[in-house]
């Protein structure tokens, strides 16, 4: 996990101002390192351009000190370690002279550089603010509300199928994420052009993975999960079968598809649209659009129509909605398929705003957990509620928090509900174990 | 195809350090799952804190027996931590929150902030040096035929399986004790066992902390091996391999970690190396080359995995009797 989501502006301005003060340090360095004998561990303290000088560094391995320097009056230092292996590199802050600043002040010791035995090892401690002329703090917090609510969003469509089966049939599915990855998939190779697809526009894709999907979660109901129900296989068993099959798909889709990040033919960059302190691209526009538009759909589908009305019978009690002329087997056959298709249409917007992956639909099977069980199993309002509540806090969480944290504060937001509301925000009381 | 280089390889997995480690991990779980009927989907979780308790203790100088004892330690205080809150929810919601408990701890250990802590995306290298120096098997190689293991594997294998010997006796004796015959009943049926005035929720929290503790060791076993961990060692994608291989073994049986891991290990590496070989022959045609081998064992996992599930839920040496298989 940890990748599903576009790295902040500052974020990618950070890297590219990392990889300016990288690439003199390497042209430096790879005549320097025929001069001395052994490898030695080397770098160019710069902050905008400017050498930073006289800052002292100190290698060691463990505990055994290796060598001391100072950088000269271009910023490089250079410390010859002998041989190859794990050394930590620690700069002391005190010899910072003034006017210049670390970029995180914190990160003054580097625990494991790893040294081959031929070759210089280049590190870096970067200096100077990441951003000198960011956004205001609440253009900040706009914007990252509004990629929590299109995450969310997402996430929800993702995940309301998840909550759709476990209403109707109880069992909780554990290979969703792989149907989200399968109508990812099934559109990346339909828009793909070259050698790779027969290159269709995104749109037509999109529609394919969505229809390929809703077939595959048909075809799963009626070969594997209606036959195990005739066999009154228990919840445990059936959780263990979905574990399986998640692990089958997930490593076919990699041995079909390999293991490299993709991207749809169109949209994949964007020029941002700009709306007083709001920054949104277009396709994220599309995006929340396009998931509203579904949800408000499927939740019209579920209260006025009377499939959706039997739906909810099914959810409530199976035998009493049987014995009340409701085709039971039918009614989780149609589920399957929406909620299949709908998990398909969470990939293939997932993939449009990130990469298309084997393992996408693993990486944020467990945030869609987190969504369902926030907003009630097997009620799919709450699934929409869930998602919205886990996008919005785990991107918001990024501003006051480093961006690692973010899914581990969507897991633990998951955990808090559950242990103050197991029913989750909309759930019913009965439900809770 | 060279079946005999098949043979050995996979025979040498089903008695090396992996195959000791997921049965030590999988001891832990059927005394959860098989004996309590507690859903643990986080057992990587335990396998972590045990690798990174010992690590970081030895790392900072302390002396490995007490590294080894903080490993343990941290898993009882994940277990208490884990099993205070959520055992009286029911079984799903236990999976989905221990899951989600050890994803957290993965990503924490991982994250840049605590990276001169638990060296971050890094990890931690080269600090079970003293392990290696207590080795009394003279240098050299050892083995039978064609299965040869140098002093240094065989010193570890020999410290796991004699864990794994140890763990099981411990099982053995305790799920025939009174103590073990509660935790079966509440496996099958919680209330009844509640009405006795058993204490329920206690039982649990004992097995689901005993249960971790006996994941620590293997995860501190796998550490040791390899002197080295990181965050992407420990993914939740362990934590099904192990449920595999007390479903292969038979779940509620003692021996069943045991021969299930080693089953396991013999079937994913014969499996590994044969496809390996019909790969580099293009056996399957030009689109599939040897490095496919790893992905197609592990699609091999999981359709056996449900097909084991459906048909024999019992596993291979389980009692059907013993199993969660049927709705009450």
């Amino acid at each position: 996990m940890g990748r599903w989501v576009r790295p902040r502006a500052g974020a990618t301005r950070f890297v590219l101002v990392l990889a300016l003060l990288v690439a003199p340090a390497l042209l430096r360095t790879s005549t320097a390192a025929a001069q001395a004998e052994g490898p030695a561990i080397t770098g160019r303290l710069v902050q905008n351009g400017k050498p930073v000088p006289g800052v002292k560094i100190t290698v060691k391995r463990g505990r055994t000190p290796i060598g001391t320097t100072t950088s000269d009056a271009t910023g490089i230092w250079r410390v010859p370690v002998g041989a190859g292996g794990t050394y930590q590199v620690t700069l002391d802050r005190k010899t910072i002279p003034k006017g210049f600043k670390l970029a995180d002040a914190d990160r003054t010791t580097l625990p494991s550089v790893v040294v081959q035995s031929e070759g210089d090892k280049f590190v870096l401690f970067p200096f100077g603010e990441a951003g000198p002329s960011g956004p205001s703090d609440f253009e900040e917090l706009l914007n990252l509300a509004v990629g929590g609510i299109k995450f969310g969003l997402i996430v929800a469509l993702a995940a309301v199928g998840l909550s759709l089966v476990f209403g109707t049939t109880g069992l909780i599915n554990f290979a969703h994420g792989e149907l989200v990855t399968f109508g990812a998939l099934i559109a990346w190779y339909v828009n793909a052009s070259g050698g790779d697809g027969p290159g269709a526009p995104l749109l037509f894709a999109g529609a394919v993975g969505v229809v390929a999907g809703g077939l595959l979660g048909g075809a799963l109901d009626l070969g594997l999960w209606r036959p195990l129900r005739r066999r009154r296989t228990g919840t445990i068993a059936l959780i263990v079968v979905s574990i399986g099959l998640a692990l089958f798909l997930r490593h076919i889709y990699l041995v079909i598809f390999k293991g490299n990040p993709r991207s749809f033919e169109q949209f994949a960059t964007q020029q941002p649209w700009t709306l007083g302190p709001l920054s949104i691209l277009p396709k994220d526009a599309v995006i929340i659009v396009v998931s509203v538009a579904v949800l408000v759909t499927l939740g019209l589908l579920l209260q006025r129509t009377k499939l959706g009305t039997a739906v909810r019978a099914v959810t409530d009690d199976p035998d009493l909605a049987e014995s009340s002329g409701v085709d039971v087997k039918r009614i989780i056959l149609m589920v399957w398929i929406v909620s299949t298709a709908l998990a398909g249409l969470g990939g293939v917007l997932l993939g449009t705003t990130e990469a298309v992956q084997w393992d996408m639909g693993l990486r944020i099977l467990l945030v869609m957990f987190a969504a369902v069980i926030l907003g009630g199993l097997g009620s799919s309002f709450g699934a929409i509620v869930g998602g919205l509540v886990i996008g919005v806090i785990s991107e918001v969480s990024a501003f006051w928090f480093p961006t690692d944290y973010k899914v581990a504060f969507a897991l633990l937001v998951l955990i808090l509900v559950l242990l103050v509301r197991p029913q989750g925000i909309l759930g019913v009381r009965e439900r809770v174990g | 195809m060279d079946f005999s280089q098949a043979l050995v390889d996979a025979v040498r997995a089903a008695v090396g350090v992996p195959a000791a480690a997921y049965a030590l991990a999988a001891v832990g779980l059927n005394l959860q799952f098989g004996y309590t009927g507690l859903l643990n989907f986080g057992q990587v979780g335990f396998l972590l804190v045990g690798a990174y308790g010992t690590a970081i203790t030895a790392d900072h100088g302390l002396p490995l027996p007490l590294a080894f004892l903080v490993g343990v330690a941290a898993a009882v205080v994940l277990g208490l931590i884990l099993g205070l809150p959520t055992l009286r929810l029911r079984a799903e919601y236990l999976a989905i929150v221990t899951i989600s408990a050890a994803e957290i701890l993965r990503l924490v250990v991982r994250s840049r902030p605590l990276e001169g802590f638990t060296g971050g995306a890094f990890g931690i290298r080269e600090f079970a040096d003293a392990f290696y120096n207590w080795n009394p098997i003279p240098s050299g190689e050892y083995g039978v035929g064609n299965v040869t293991f140098s002093d240094r594997t065989l010193w570890v294998m020999l410290v796991g399986w004699t864990l794994v010997a140890l763990t099981s006796g411990l099982i053995f004796l305790l799920v025939r004790s009174p103590w073990g015959r509660v935790l079966r009943g509440i496996r099958d049926d919680e209330n009844a066992t509640r009405s006795f005035g058993k204490n329920v929720f206690a039982f649990k929290l004992q097995s689901l902390v005993l249960g971790g503790s006996i994941g620590a060791l293997a995860g501190i076993l796998l550490a040791v091996d390899a002197q080295f961990t990181n965050a992407d060692y420990w993914q939740s994608i362990f934590t099904f391999f192990a449920f595999t291989v007390i479903i292969i073994g038979g779940v509620g049986r003692v021996i069943g970690p045991v021969v299930g891991s080693m089953l396991f290990w013999f079937l994913l590496q014969g499996a590994d190396t044969l496809l390996q070989q019909a790969l580099a022959d293009s056996f399957f045609g030009s689109k599939l080359g040897p490095t496919e081998a790893g992905p197609i064992r592990f699609a091999l996992v999981g359709l056996v995995l449900m097909l084991l599930m459906i048909f024999r839920p019992q596993g291979l040496f389980g009692s059907r009797a013993e199993t969660l298989i049927e709705e009450p």
